[in-house]
């Protein structure tokens, strides 16, 4: 035993000197930070006009994009026949590992053009490049600025203001969509023009026995969120929601609006109009579902435009998540496919050559709109390619002029900080659905959440 | 000297005392280089990774920026956030699925399959219960998924049998979720204990047995007296690595739940996960890694010495 002790005790001796050995180092960290601030210092920015062009010389763009979409790969290959001298070297991940990857890919091997999750964070680090010099020499700064608004970020991290770190391959937007069949089935013809409509409709699918919405909300996706914010735009207004996402000082979600959106959403769990296993469903089982015609709505994006037209031609319709009373304001979760360049990507002036093009050139916009089913960034009155009148996608573009005039574009709660949705919505959705958190509660968890993050 | 020698064969003691000088010298050195190259990927890819973590845990640091030193602020903060204490409630409440119940149903097993050892059947169902073994347990995770899922095999046989009450998302459900994640793991360590506890038991001495039933003891009396205090060492490795699967546990409940509903199987591997790559407090992640390791040893080492002192 004693010869077994004194071993042991060595052991342990000697990883007590090697750990501190190494804890004797400095501080983590240290090592990039001298980078940071040159980044941050504005000698990695577009800053003052810049000319953006990818020149004649061969050109090899590195992206990391979000895999699942085939619409940045399509304007890859559309680029690269009209500029041959320039090809993409693609590397594709799953928005989830993007969200986790990104600050150490663009620190220690940056991109040229990156899908980016929220990205306050990553322009406050000093990992993007400041925008702003091309914005103003290729006339972005000329667009409606709320298309861009979303994408600037201040000294704090705050978005909104501040100088522009991310561009978007197009904006997407939120709403329902609905089976037209199934919905003459329950005598519907026409989408709801008020929330009262819309609970009627989803009342007449239940008594029908039909599921009126399988949304996705398992495991680490909270898909109500989708339907809630929709409510929180009916019920409240869209700017105080922007503002929180945004993180300005002193902004709360926990709001007697966003409370009654809240509770209404609650009534909806309540009535069992979304199908009864929603907290183990997660989104391709919901898009699954709803292409076999097993639920009438579906609250979801116009990205799935495209597939829907393909899968289920002349089938689905869509409306915006209609206002609390006729001709009421309507807002919708809106914002940029976002994207961005590494502070020190190789070829910045080639890749925001890309992104005005892809705003700009007439292929380009018409495979935003047909294959990304978004609609493209640009001056208003911008070429659009022709859709067909019938199909979904052809009502998503409308309602998204719908929602420019209306001025009710808003960002996505679940974007408002890094863990705010897995740490936040997700699980307080999934307790609201079992019953073991009430509106109220909810609200406050996430601001408490919120505001620990953005305080620490 | 080789002359003191009468019988039987060199012993240890014989090599052990052969002169010392160059010959051991260089054996010596032989041994170390032999051992080098193990010990450098150990201190490289073991230690050094740990005294790093140990070193995180005392920062507030996102990953990329500068850190700042707050101290024991992050071991702290441990104590007071009852989500990052119910997921190791959780991983305390695994312990029951991923070892009680494989070891019992392994010494059940193990102690009928004994009865036939040598038949075709005995290998059938050994090679079966041993298979979730070789299966990896993000495949594991997968196929339950399936199987729970509220379509899934498990519904439907609920269904055909009449009992459509029971039926339920199981992995979606607040009540069932974490004994449904606790089933998958039961599953998957279920042949290594029934394998390892079939090999002691053909270890024992069949005499004993003899004696036994001579003294008019049954199959229970047997079991109890005999068959269970020579397996201690089996049981041993059985449970603490059971334990530490069940503590450690983090790619079954990744695939299958993501550590929902809720957070309802949220466990420290998945916390530490979450805080260190979507929060990014890498120094709280470090902290409660950290803390859940010496938690783990302060579990497993009792048990270690609990079995290896019945050994002597």
């Amino acid at each position: 035993m004693s010869t077994k002790g004194r071993r042991a005790a060595a052991a342990t001796s000697l990883c007590l000197a090697g750990l501190l050995a190494v804890t004797a180092c400095s501080a983590p960290g240290g090592g990039t930070t001298d980078t940071d601030d040159s980044a941050t210092g504005g000698s990695g920015s577009a800053t003052g006009d810049v000319t953006a062009t990818c020149g004649t010389d061969p050109v090899t763009l590195s992206a990391y994009i979000e895999t699942g979409f085939p619409m940045p790969k399509d304007l890859f290959d559309e680029f690269t026949k009209q500029y041959p001298n320039v090809t993409f070297d693609v590397r594709e991940d799953q928005f989830a590992v993007i969200t986790q990857n990104a600050p150490r890919v663009l620190a220690d091997d940056p991109p040229d053009l990156m899908r980016l999750p929220q990205m306050s964070e990553l322009a406050k680090d000093g990992l993007l490049l400041d925008l702003d010099g091309y914005a103003s020499s290729m006339g972005w700064d000329q667009w409606p600025a709320s298309q861009l608004v979303q994408l600037r970020v201040d000294d704090d991290g705050a978005r909104g203001e501040g100088p522009l770190y991310g561009m978007g391959l197009g904006f997407s937007m939120t709403g329902v969509f609905y089976n037209k069949d199934l919905a003459a089935q329950i005598g519907v013809t026409e989408p709801p023009a008020t929330l009262a409509e819309l609970d009627d409709m989803m009342q007449k699918a239940k008594d029908a026995g039909i599921t009126p919405a399988a949304q996705f909300n398992g495991g680490a996706t909270g898909g109500l969120a989708f339907p809630l914010q929709g409510l929180m735009a009916s019920y409240g207004d869209t700017t105080e929601i922007n503002d929180w996402i945004f993180q300005r000082s002193g902004a709360t979600i926990d709001t007697e609006t966003n409370l009654q959106a809240a509770e209404h959403l609650k009534s909806w769990i309540d009535a069992g109009y979304f199908a009864d296993d929603i907290n183990s469903l997660d989104y391709s089982m919901m898009m699954s579902r709803f292409m076999e015609g097993e639920s009438l709505l579906m609250f979801n994006g116009d990205w799935e435009s495209g597939n829907l037209d393909a899968q289920m031609p002349g089938k689905v319709g869509f409306f915006l998540m209609p206002p609390l009373e006729e001709g009421g304001d309507l807002g919708a979760m809106s914002a940029p496919l976002t994207f961005g360049i590494g502070a020190q990507a190789e070829h910045p002036d080639c890749a925001a050559f890309f992104f005005d093009w892809a705003a700009t050139n007439e292929e380009a916009r018409t495979i935003q709109v047909e294959v990304g089913g978004s609609h493209p960034l640009g001056l208003a009155d911008a070429f659009m390619p022709e859709v067909d009148a019938d199909s979904v996608t052809a009502q998503t573009l409308a309602a998204g002029a719908t929602i420019g005039e209306k001025d009710g574009a808003m960002d996505f709660i679940a974007n408002a900080t890094g863990a705010i949705y897995a740490k936040g919505w997700t699980p307080n959705l999934q307790k609201l659905v079992a019953g073991q958190q009430d509106p109220a509660g909810m609200l406050a968890d996430v601001q408490k959440q919120y505001e620990s993050e953005i305080g620490g | 000297m080789m002359q003191m020698r009468t019988t039987g064969r060199p012993g240890l003691r014989e090599v052990a005392e052969q002169p010392h000088g160059l010959d051991d010298r260089r054996r010596g050195w032989v041994a170390l280089a032999l051992v080098v190259p193990a010990a450098v990927v150990y201190v490289v890819f073991v230690l050094r990774p740990l005294a790093l973590t140990v070193q995180y845990s005392f920062y507030d640091w996102n990953g990329i920026s500068a850190a700042t030193w707050v101290g024991i602020d992050n071991y702290t903060r441990l104590f007071g956030d009852s989500e990052m204490f119910g997921s190791i409630l959780n991983a305390l409440q695994l312990i029951i699925y991923f070892s009680f119940v494989p070891v019992l149903l392994g010494l059940l097993t193990a102690a009928i399959i004994r009865k036939f050892a040598t038949s075709r059947l005995a290998l059938v169902s050994r090679t079966v219960l041993f298979l979730p073994q070789v299966i990896p347990l993000v495949a594991a995770g997968i196929m339950w998924t399936w199987l729970m899922s509220s379509d899934g095999l498990v519904n439907q046989v609920l269904r055909a049998v009449g009992l459509d009450s029971l039926t339920r998302a199981w992995l979606g459900d607040f009540q069932t979720a974490l004994p449904a994640v606790g089933v998958i793991g039961a599953w998957v360590a279920l042949g290594l204990c029934m394998l390892l506890l079939l090999a002691g038991m053909t270890k024992i001495d069949p005499a004993l047995y003899e004696a036994a039933r001579l003294d008019g003891a049954g199959a229970v009396r047997e079991f109890f007296a005999i068959t269970l205090p020579s397996l201690r060492q089996e049981l041993g490795v059985c449970i603490t690595v059971t334990v530490i699967a069940a503590l450690a546990s983090f790619d079954i409940v990744y695939i299958s739940t993501q550590g929902g509903p809720g957070n309802a199987t949220l466990v420290p591997g998945l916390e530490i996960y979450y805080l260190a790559f979507f929060s990014r407090e890498v120094g709280q992640a470090s902290a409660l890694a950290v803390a859940f390791m010496v938690l783990v040893l302060a579990i497993v080492l009792p048990i270690q010495r609990l079995t290896r002192e019945g050994d002597r």
